[in-house]
């Protein structure tokens, strides 16, 4: 029904607007076409004289309203340290790009109302002027080179790998549709092999068993980093392209099957740096997080640093969502020791028949009985507490699940 | 305005007759060229008719392409709003939820963006644009009776027809039409469990592609032979319009990039149907392990982008040259710097086959190649402006008259100007980082291809009308339409560059699952809003086109718009042959525009004595 009369509307104002092109045309001819074509190109004339202005403030004003949330602006600084210099790129280039724009806008806008036609004006015959060609050929050429320059200096700064022998953090990112796994190498601060033939129910990433390496590897549902230390992600794809796009670290890089791809970055603001910033900033961050429940907390308490898909990998693409926290280096540290224990090859391989190192005894085991006679002494201590993170909780789950399917194996 | 060349008398003479008694003798305008209804309107090889065809069907194609971005749009920027009334058209890709809001499927919502992008690139900005202007204005403009050959033309046409066909039949499968976007990356391309508009969808695609290419192929050949062979006595290159110098580089381009896409495309044919692996390797999908080893994902990008970005010049230098020639006309001043003008147009043409990696520094390729991708894009760059400030140039001390083509052609340059200088931070790869595959670069080429290109193809309809009908269009809808264009078409892309820095990712279907995605709900209604209130605009264009073929004012004078070029000599309505008489004879560039105090001196006409020929 709402169909029918919208359409019927449309059709009655284009049957509006074709007799008002109807009537034009008649009035035209009756007040003598001259005059009438006269009169309109003046209107163009100044129609275009007035959009220029309207433009021009247009998009001066809709920027300032905008600019929380532009690149570098506002609260939504970069938490990367080669983010800074891209951020300081991309201003640059702005304003460049700025004053061209503004400048050609009014050279185009106001020429045409200066020179709209006018009774006994006459066009000049200018058909060329060699100096004033070489100087918009070589103006641009200058800033070009200079953009390019400082460009490249930032792109390589940015792409270099690491170098061998360097204290790193190395995590791994899998993607598949519609999710991202992330690995990470645990305390040998190595990741292990892993052959896209092994993935089974059983072993999500294909790690080979056999590589020592891939023993204290787990699978993590949240990226935990620490601040102010090198990252390097290996970049994987299980089965379509998918691209691993950090916004507020200015990363991003496609996951290719069959092709790692790598991105290293320092991450140089902490989770709760961060929001601090934020909180700073006012405004929106100020709000409730939950608009349904009003004292709850606020929305920069609750942001948190977001893992995206940012190459079309199929119906989910825009679901997958990961999160990252940053946190300092003892948090770290910390963290690592409690969850090293959820290793997927000790909760779902170790004893297990496919398991290539039955009867040996392993370093990671070590540690592990260590830590529980730790804590068998202290059993009478006040546990220190902390906030149980999410990837803990999905470790588990990660482990109850495969429990089920080894069940259902047999 | 009269014509220079003929009297009133001879005038009334052409317009009775349809020829021209001064070569009465020799004419050989009609028998050659008879024809009956079937081989004058269906199979015709007529330039002209040729050229009518592709532009009527890349209007239909115009108007599909922009029904599915206002389905789209509604999803984005109403995704709450229920899309139910949408069931009876679209059926099963309308989802109803137990609330009873009806949303689009994300994967149908997926397939219309490939649709969308695939049919506008290809159909409408390049067949529509470069293949209804090439073909109208080649013979016309270098003085020919037709192309080099009449009969590849017509083929041309009816390749482009035929891939329409089944782009279109491809709308209609059960599985839906393919939905991996309109630069069909494989391995999703390649794998039909990947998604279900791989499936067939995707087989359609690429045959309907094929036919494309072949199509743009058999137009190129053409093109060239007929501008490098056809050109009357005294059209020395130099002399050329500089709408044919664009039409001319860009089917040069299109007979170089073409078949790389063509191979491309055939590969992904060869890894989907026999299992090679050219682009496939180590992938594990719906839980099985595949055998595909070796293969690389990014070796079809780059041959993708090799045609991929020449196209983009494909699509934009046509609406160049229209755009060079109506300012000049209409400024009533030659334009400026013609020389430049075309070695800017060859710069970019050549500098377009040696950038495409910088729609690929974040596709995993090694960052080193990446130094010398964006150096040449940056470089492309200076043509562009040396462009823009000679057009600009062209209106200084004019005489302006605001006809419907100029309004579009100086939207076109202001819509160039905003679209080119984004296009200055995505050649930095290192700015590309963080703008890579977000609404920024989405505001970029619609800016720069999409809607600058449109206005090219709006300014040459609006000029051209009367050579192809014989009538004017409304100019008064003409003004409306115009307006509510320029004005919309900011409306629409401008936003986006705000939420392109923010970091919001294209091809989403949500952005709710982000929070760092999620703040721009107001800017999604209003561009979609724009959006609509746009379309309206242009239903108002097809509505005064097809409305004028009929009842538009007619044309009385053979060149009414004081034209120096040779298409303004022939009859109003000329017949297959174009020139009922010999072909005229040229003495001069195209643009004596206000020269010694004249309005303007055809081409036809000798120098003077003591004339010299100005460039
Ligand atoms: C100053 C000149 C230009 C430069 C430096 C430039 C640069 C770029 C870059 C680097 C990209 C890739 C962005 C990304 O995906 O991250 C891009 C995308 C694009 N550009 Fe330009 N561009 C320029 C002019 C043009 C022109 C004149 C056109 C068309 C007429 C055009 C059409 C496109 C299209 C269609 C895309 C996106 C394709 C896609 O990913 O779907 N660009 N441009
Ligand atoms: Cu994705
Ligand atoms: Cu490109």
């Amino acid at each position: 029904m709402n169909f029918l009369i919208i359409l019927l509307c449309i059709i009655l104002i284009a049957v509006i607007i074709v007799q008002i092109g109807k009537v034009s045309e008649l009035a035209s001819s009756i007040r003598g076409e001259e005059a009438a074509e006269r009169d309109s190109n003046n209107w163009s004339a100044r129609l275009l004289l007035a959009f220029l202005p309207i433009f021009l403030i247009g998009c001066i004003a809709s920027a300032i309203y905008y600019y929380p949330y532009m690149l570098g602006y506002g609260p939504h600084e970069s938490a990367s340290v080669h983010g800074l210099e891209l951020d300081h790129l991309f201003n640059i280039t702005l304003v460049v790009t700025g004053i061209v724009f503004i400048l050609t806008h009014i050279a185009l806008f106001w020429f045409s109302y200066k020179y709209a036609a006018k009774e006994g004006q006459k066009a000049a015959f200018i058909s060329h002027d060699n100096t004033l060609e070489i100087v918009w050929t070589v103006v641009p050429a200058i800033t070009m080179a200079y953009l390019v320059i400082n460009g490249l200096i930032v792109w390589n700064n940015t792409m270099a790998d690491v170098d061998p022998g360097e204290d790193i953090v190395e995590v791994e990112a899998v993607a598949s549709q519609f999710l991202w796994e992330l690995r990470h190498p645990g305390k040998d601060k190595v990741l292990g092999a892993r052959d896209y033939k092994l993935i089974n129910a059983l072993n999500p990433l294909g790690q080979d068993w056999r590589d020592e390496k891939n023993i204290d590897d787990f699978i993590m549902d949240t990226l935990f980093l620490p601040v102010d230390k090198k990252v390097r992600v290996r970049i994987t794809a299980k089965d379509v392209l998918h691209n691993f796009y950090l916004p507020h670290f200015r990363v991003k890089m496609d996951a290719v099957p069959g092709i790692p791809t790598y991105f290293v970055f320092t991450p140089d603001k902490t989770t709760e740096e961060y929001r601090q910033g934020l909180k700073e900033y006012g405004g929106m961050w100020l709000e409730p997080a939950d608009p349904e429940e009003p004292d709850g907390p606020r929305r920069w308490e609750t942001f948190e640093y977001e893992l995206a898909c940012a190459e079309l990998c199929g119906r989910g693409h825009y679901s997958m969502h990961k999160f990252v926290r940053v946190v300092p280096q003892e948090e770290y540290e910390a963290w690592l020791n409690r969850v090293e224990q959820t290793s997927y090859y000790l909760n779902n391989v170790r004893g297990k028949k496919n398991d290539p190192h039955k009867g040996k005894q392993l370093d990671i085991e070590k540690r592990f009985y260590e830590i529980e006679a730790a804590a068998a002494e202290e059993v009478a201590a006040p546990p220190v507490t902390q906030e149980p993170t999410t990837q803990e909780a999905t470790a588990v789950e990660v482990v109850k699940d495969s429990v089920v399917v080894i069940e259902n194996a047999h | 305005m009269a014509a220079v060349k003929y009297t009133e008398e001879e005038e009334l003479l052409i317009l009775e007759e349809g020829h021209d008694p001064h070569f009465h003798d020799h004419h050989h305008g009609d028998d050659k060229y008879r024809m009956s209804f079937i081989s004058h309107y269906i199979f015709s090889m007529d330039h002209k008719m040729i050229a009518k065809q592709f532009l009527v069907t890349g209007m239909f194609w115009g108007i599909m392409g922009g029904l599915m971005s206002l389905v789209f749009r509604l999803q984005l920027g109403f995704p709450e709003e229920s899309l139910a009334w949408l069931k009876p058209v679209l059926g099963k890709w309308i989802t109803i939820s137990e609330t009873g809001v009806g949303s689009l499927d994300p994967e149908f919502y997926y397939a219309l963006v490939t649709i969308h992008g695939t049919v506008i690139v290809f159909f409408v900005l390049t067949a529509g644009l470069s293949g209804t202007f090439s073909n109208l204005l080649i013979p016309l403009q270098c003085g020919a009776r037709d192309m080099a050959s009449p009969f590849l033309n017509m083929l041309s046409y009816w390749f482009f027809f035929l891939a329409g066909v089944v782009m279109f039949a491809s709308l209609f499968l059960s599985t839906g039409p393919f939905s991996g976007g309109w630069t069909a990356y494989p391995p999703l391309s390649a794998l039909p469990q990947a998604m279900s508009g791989s499936g067939a969808g995707m087989t359609l695609w690429a045959v309907s592609i094929i036919l494309f290419v072949v199509s743009v192929l058999l137009g190129g050949v053409n093109y060239i032979t007929t501008v490098l062979n056809m050109r009357t006595k005294g059209m020395s290159m130099f002399r050329l319009p500089l709408t044919i110098w664009a039409f001319f580089i860009t089917a040069i381009i299109g007979l170089l990039s073409f078949p790389v896409l063509f191979s491309g495309v055939l590969l992904l044919i060869f890894d989907r149907a026999i299992g090679t692996s050219f682009y496939l390797s180590d992938i594990y999908i719906g839980g099985q392990a595949l055998d595909y080893v070796g293969g690389s994902p990014i070796l079809y990008q780059h041959l993708f982008w090799f045609l991929g970005h020449p196209e983009v010049y494909i699509i934009i230098l046509p609406a160049m040259g229209i755009v060079s020639e109506v300012l000049s006309v209409n400024s009533r001043k030659p334009i400026f710097g013609y020389k430049a003008m075309v070695y800017s147009i060859a710069a970019i043409a050549f500098l377009s086959f040696i950038v495409w990696a910088h729609h690929m520094f974040m596709s995993g390729v090694n960052p080193f190649i990446s130094n010398f991708f964006v150096l040449f894009t940056l470089i492309i760059a200076v043509p562009s402006a040396v462009k823009v400030f000679n057009w600009i140039s062209t209106l200084y001390k004019g005489n302006i008259r605001f006809t419907n083509a100029m309004l579009f052609a100086i939207g076109f340059v202001s819509m160039f100007i905003s679209g080119g200088l984004t296009g200055i931070f995505l050649g930095n790869s290192a700015i590309d980082i963080q703008l890579h595959d977000t609404y920024f670069v989405v505001a970029h080429f619609h800016i720069v291809m999409g809607v600058a290109a449109f206005f090219g193809m709006f300014s040459g309809v609006y000029h051209w009308y009367p050579k192809m009908f014989g009538r004017f269009m409304n100019p008064v809808l003409g003004k409306i339409h115009f307006w509510v264009t320029m004005i919309g078409a900011y409306a629409i892309f401008w936003p986006m560059h705000y939420t392109g820095m923010a970091g919001v990712p294209r091809r989403y279907y949500r952005f709710d699952s982000f929070e760092a995605f999620s703040y721009f709900g107001e800017i999604n209604q209003f561009i979609t809003i724009a959006a609509v209130v746009v379309f309206a605009a242009q239903v108002l264009f097809i509505i005064n086109f097809f409305y004028s073929i009929w009842n538009g004012k007619k044309q009385t004078t053979v060149n009414p718009w004081g034209a120096t070029t040779l298409e303004w000599t022939t009859p109003i309505e000329p017949g297959h042959g174009n020139w009922p008489g010999a072909i005229p004879v040229v003495h001069r560039w195209a643009y004596d525009y206000g020269k010694d105090g004249r309005d303007f001196i055809p081409q036809t006409e000798p120098l003077g004595e003591n004339e010299s020929e100005s460039h």
